[in-house]
């Protein structure tokens, strides 16, 4: 025990102090902030030179009801297209706007064209669209001689909320799933990052000490089952070391990077084009609401779950990411190779999860939710939406289990891949080694 | 005998080879034994099964009259041959895990350190990473690192392998101060004439099996051939009487072979009856190197068709 515990030390400490872990452990916030500024800049960019256009309403019921606004001036012009369209490059015009004659009230499509040097650009084709169809909507409900108040009427807003059968049930909001959805996202991909970073970490590092020759001198100390384990609990460690950080980081730099930039990410987010502006208030409510959601969620239950998943994927999946470590040299080449069995159940489980969020009873969403190669991602992502208390219990059992026959299987492997050399690692090869004798 | 190591029918199979083919053999304490063999005749095999890397199928282990168990790394120091070391760690972080995963607390490991930094000299190095140096001085952090924890046996392969020859003797004085103090030590090499030097006994292994062990002197007696070499003063032209024969002859030097049961005096009486002038006379003892290739052809004979 205390040998394991000297090794997991080891393991952790070079790590955790090597400066390209300190730098990856704080740059990636910082790149993903960095991202998020990025983003929401570009995304609330919009042109700052002014277009000036010219318009021909040739049936003349949009006068006036086009208004200058950003940057976009617009001025209606009496004389012909084919004039305008002489004059142009002496005029200080940007564009030709022509309204062709309006066909009937009752018609659902209007063509306008927009001529121009060049090429136009989506952002102007949006606005001109926009404040057409608006300037329209208003002429025909003159032109009809509709209530406005009767139209805005038609519009009724759905919503589903969801209630317990028993009487005194808990009682989730549609936004409890909603939230819950979010959270199982997140979780499950960092269970992905950590079994590929992590168990990539541990490959690479059973690969070194191998190439190295350490090895000899190791396993005339330890058992290689020791450093098999020591290796995989100490960057386990540096795993949820990092992991840590980042949690505590990313959020802590995104709150400071809105307070100093004055952004306000729901806002700034795209909407499409046509949709309507978020009224502060509702924005307000939404988060009030969606906190309060967060905090109706069973943490005291969900947490030490969500460890338990960390963990029983980590370990399982590290385990396998040794075993392929012991049986070859320095060949990164045959390392993908072999590698290949252990990505596709982690992608697939991937899939899966992205799935069960929205339909977290199906039957493939319970076998995932079970079945242990894809239950570390699928289940934390169901966590939220309160699965029966008999699914987690046998999805976790069935979990520590196979991870611990993993690791004892590894264990055979990595014994007598490591002292091998010479020898190419195949699945067949693999099998033979696990009942070997000491 | 005080043995500090005792083989006894050990076997070891790897899939269908035999490796190791019921080999027994004996360490007497505080000497330093000759584990030798051409490649691939399960050296390594026997190697890692008293480090207790590997476990024997069958045949018995004693090391200092117990049978191998798991404590007994502890006491055994084991330098590969291909060297390994953390290329990133540290110099004295490294022999201080190496050190710790041996068994040895914290506060012996500081005190070890110390005493063997000193004397190889190296105590500048304690913060250098491995990969800043030198093969050579790599190659005495191995060393250190092997004997650090005070083992009871240490197992040396190939040891002297990248060592210029200032080195070569600092590490042999240490071998041999090593035994002094009752270390017993097992030396693995190819280097026949190096083993002739160094070692007190020695096993052959060839094909898994022991061919030949014994003490070094003891070898060499056994494979002598009975012959000896004379050098003249003069040039020397004569026959010689029977019971005598003639290996080779130069004009002032003669190999002489003599037959089962003659005696070298007689030789000599009969020579210097002649007169001839006699400025050396040797008996030829075979070179480990010889007795080495005529041991493993033998062995190979057999199996050839």
């Amino acid at each position: 025990m205390n040998k394991l515990f000297l090794i997991i030390k080891r393991e952790y400490l070079t790590r955790v102090t090597r400066p390209s872990f300190i730098i990856a452990t704080l740059v990636t916030p910082l790149a993903f902030v960095a991202f998020f500024v990025v983003a929401s800049l570009i995304f609330s960019y919009e042109s700052d030179d002014s277009q000036k256009i010219a318009v021909i309403d040739e049936s003349g019921i949009l006068k006036g009801a086009l208004k200058d606004e950003k940057g976009m001036y617009f001025k209606f012009e009496q004389k012909p297209l084919a004039e305008l369209r002489k004059n142009f490059k002496n005029s200080d015009y940007d564009g030709i706007l022509l309204l062709p004659k309006l066909g009937d009230l009752f018609s659902k499509d209007y063509m306008v064209y927009y001529y121009t040097e060049g090429q136009s650009t989506l952002e102007i084709e949006d606005h001109i669209e926009d404040r057409v169809r608006d300037a329209l909507r208003d002429y025909k409900i003159e032109a009809l001689k509709l209530e406005r108040k009767q139209l805005e009427a038609l519009n009724t807003s759905v919503d589903v909320e969801p209630e317990p059968i028993e009487e005194g049930g808990k009682d989730a909001t549609s936004l409890t799933s909603a939230i819950g959805a979010g959270i199982g996202f997140i979780m499950g991909f960092i269970m992905y990052m950590a079994v590929f970073i992590y168990g990539t970490m541990v490959m690479r590092s059973v690969m070194e000490e191998k190439t190295n020759r350490i090895v000899e001198v190791m396993v005339s100390s330890v058992k290689p089952f020791q450093m098999m384990l020591g290796k995989i609990i100490g960057v386990g460690a540096v795993g949820l070391t990092q992991v840590l950080i980042w949690a505590i980081l990313i959020p802590l730099l995104i709150t400071i990077a809105q307070v100093t930039m004055g952004f306000n990410p729901e806002q700034q987010m795209p909407m499409g084009p046509g949709a309507p502006a978020i009224n502060p208030d509702d924005t307000q409510a939404l988060v009030m609401a969606a906190m309060n959601e967060v905090g109706n969620i069973r943490w005291s239950l969900i947490l030490p779950l969500f460890i338990i998943y960390f963990l029983g994927g980590y370990f399982l999946y590290s385990s396998l990411f040794a075993a392929v470590g012991s049986a070859i040299g320095d060949d990164m080449g045959e390392a993908q190779t072999l590698t290949i069995p252990i990505v596709i159940p982690v992608v697939l489980a991937i899939y899966i999860m992205i799935k069960a969020v929205e339909t977290p009873t199906s039957s493939l969403s319970v076998f995932a939710s079970i079945f242990p190669l894809f239950s570390p991602i699928v289940m934390p992502a169901i966590l939220a939406s309160n699965p029966p208390a008999w699914q987690v219990i046998t999805s976790v059992l069935v979990l520590i289990g196979t991870s611990i026959f993993f690791v004892w299987l590894s264990g055979r492997i990595y014994r007598v891949g490591i002292l091998l050399y010479g020898k190419k690692g195949t699945f067949k090869e693999f099998a033979k080694w696990i009942f070997y004798k000491e | 005998m005080d043995l500090i190591l005792d083989l006894q029918n050990v076997v070891k199979t790897y899939d269908k080879k035999i490796a190791v083919n019921n080999v027994s053999f004996g360490v007497p304490r505080a000497s330093i034994f000759g584990l030798l063999g051409p490649n691939g005749a399960g050296k390594t095999s026997l190697i890692r099964i008293i480090t207790t890397i590997t476990r024997a199928d069958s045949g018995r282990v004693f090391l200092d009259g117990q049978a191998l168990n798991s404590r007994h790394p502890e006491e055994i120091g084991y330098m590969p041959e291909e060297r390994g070391l953390y290329k990133k760690m540290k110099v004295g972080e490294q022999l201080t895990y190496l050190a710790r995963l041996k068994g040895l607390s914290a506060s012996d490991t500081k005190q070890a350190l110390k005493y063997w930094m000193e004397k190889f000299e190296v105590t500048d190095w304690w913060g250098k990473k491995i990969e800043e140096l030198s093969k050579g001085m790599q190659q005495k952090i191995q060393f250190i690192s092997t004997v650090l924890h005070n083992p009871k046996l240490i197992i040396l392969d190939e040891p002297f392998t990248g060592l210029d020859p200032i080195n070569t003797n600092l590490l042999k004085d240490e071998i041999a101060d090593l035994r002094a103090k009752g270390v017993s030590i097992i030396f693995s090499t190819h280097r026949m004439e190096q083993v002739e030097e160094i070692c007190d006994n020695i096993v052959l292994i060839d094909q898994g099996q022991n061919i030949l062990n014994g003490p070094v002197k003891a070898i060499r007696n056994s494979f002598k051939q009975n012959r000896f070499k004379l050098d003249f003063a003069e040039e020397w032209k004569g026959t010689l009487p029977p019971g005598f024969e003639v290996v080779d002859q130069q004009p002032n030097s003669l190999v002489v072979g003599l037959a089962e049961g003659g005696n070298s005096n007689a030789l000599l009486q009969y020579l210097l009856g002649q007169g001839a002038q006699i400025s050396a006379f040797n008996e030829i003892m075979p070179s480990l190197n010889e007795i080495f290739i005529q041991a493993v052809e033998k062995n190979h004979q057999p199996t050839k068709v």
